[in-house]
């Protein structure tokens, strides 16, 4: 009996890893940009390509930055949700048009039901979106009054998401 | 007679196979070329590009996950392509690059991550795992070295001397 106790713990100890490790999802990797100042930035407005936008300009309020395109399919996933919490009012969401086409980007947003966003950077080669570490669309950021990036939510956002994490921590941010 | 047919046409049906594939090489490279922005890397300084390649070889593409961006061709690995390379044109060292990258992507992004306390796993595993089979070894061998070692009884010296058909005593 006692012989076979021994790959019974072997086997219980593996299936105790598998089993977390099936849990896991591997495209969630940890941003190390968590804490730390958003990436400085002065984009073309995605409407008005005369004028421009940085983080500086958020200053002093919590806020979203959305990383979104118009070839992104989940994008589309996420846009009515993004538009529900726009019109809620109660956060400002800044998008960030991630390697797209003004037009292609202006044209997506008139087909998806509206333009969520208070304003959206265009960067267009993505070099922006490489400073803030952007591996796959949509991405979303957290953002204190500071400036420093407080979360990131890797995938398209759900109503789920927010009410569990991310409305929350704004809360949190905007009272303290 | 036949065999001689036989070999010759696999012969030639060998020859026609190589040329088909000689002939048909730059057809199956050219989309890969073109989408890795490779005119470019082509027309590139070889000693740049031979560091773009090295680097890019320790870094993982977090698109795809089991790849580097060496091996890669997705979006994201030529993005990466090229911001080493503008990053190198730029002076920079191999170190400030792949600092620039951890940075932005964290230690994922590296196929060797450095040794610190929520790695050290990673890197002891295998030897803890190889220390663990020793010791199980070593402990099984000497159970049976004291199994195999231990003298006869007197009973059973007797019975293996009347099984070899001698008496007690008469092995002299």
């Amino acid at each position: 009996m006692r012989r076979f106790l021994f790959p019974l713990a072997i086997f219980l100890v593996l299936a105790g890893f598998l089993a977390v490790g099936l849990r896991l999802n591997p495209r969630e990797v940890p941003s190390p940009l968590i804490g730390k100042p958003v990436p400085a930035f002065r984009l073309a407005q995605l409407h008005a390509g005369d004028k421009s936008i940085s983080p500086e300009d958020m200053r002093g309020k919590v806020w979203l930055l959305n990383v979104w395109a118009s070839w992104c399919v989940s994008c589309k996933q996420e846009h009515p949700v993004l538009i529900e919490l726009n019109k809620q009012n109660r956060i400002p969401i800044v998008g960030l048009n991630y390697k797209d086409e003004r037009g292609a980007a202006i044209t997506w947003l008139n087909q998806h039901g509206g333009d969520p966003y208070a304003v959206s950077a265009f960067d267009a080669d993505g070099r922006v979106g490489i400073d803030f570490g952007v591996y796959g669309v949509p991405e979303t950021f957290l953002i204190d009054k500071a400036g420093t990036i407080r979360y990131k939510h890797i995938g398209p956002v759900t109503e789920d998401a927010l009410k569990s994490k991310i409305l929350p921590l704004a809360e949190e941010l905007s009272r303290g | 007679m036949v065999d001689r047919l036989v070999i010759a046409m696999q012969k030639s049906a060998l020859a026609l196979r190589r040329f088909l594939l000689l002939a048909l090489t730059p057809l199956i490279l050219a989309p890969a070329f073109a989408a890795d922005g490779g005119v470019a890397q082509a027309l590139g300084d070889p000693v740049v590009e031979a560091r773009v390649t090295r680097l890019a070889e320790e870094l993982r593409c977090l698109t795809c996950m089991g790849q580097s961006i060496a091996d890669s061709q997705s979006a994201f690995s030529s993005d990466m392509k090229r911001e080493i390379r503008a990053m190198i044109v730029a002076g920079k060292s191999d170190k400030e690059i792949v600092d620039f990258m951890v940075q932005r992507y964290g230690d994922f992004v590296l196929y060797r991550p450095p040794v610190k306390s929520t790695t050290w796993l990673l890197w002891g595993g295998p030897f803890l795992l190889l220390a663990l089979a020793l010791l199980f070894l070593v402990a099984k061998l000497r159970k049976r070295s004291a199994q195999a070692g231990s003298e006869l009884s007197e009973s059973e010296h007797r019975q293996a001397a009347s099984l070899l058909g001698k008496s007690v005593g008469d092995g002299k």
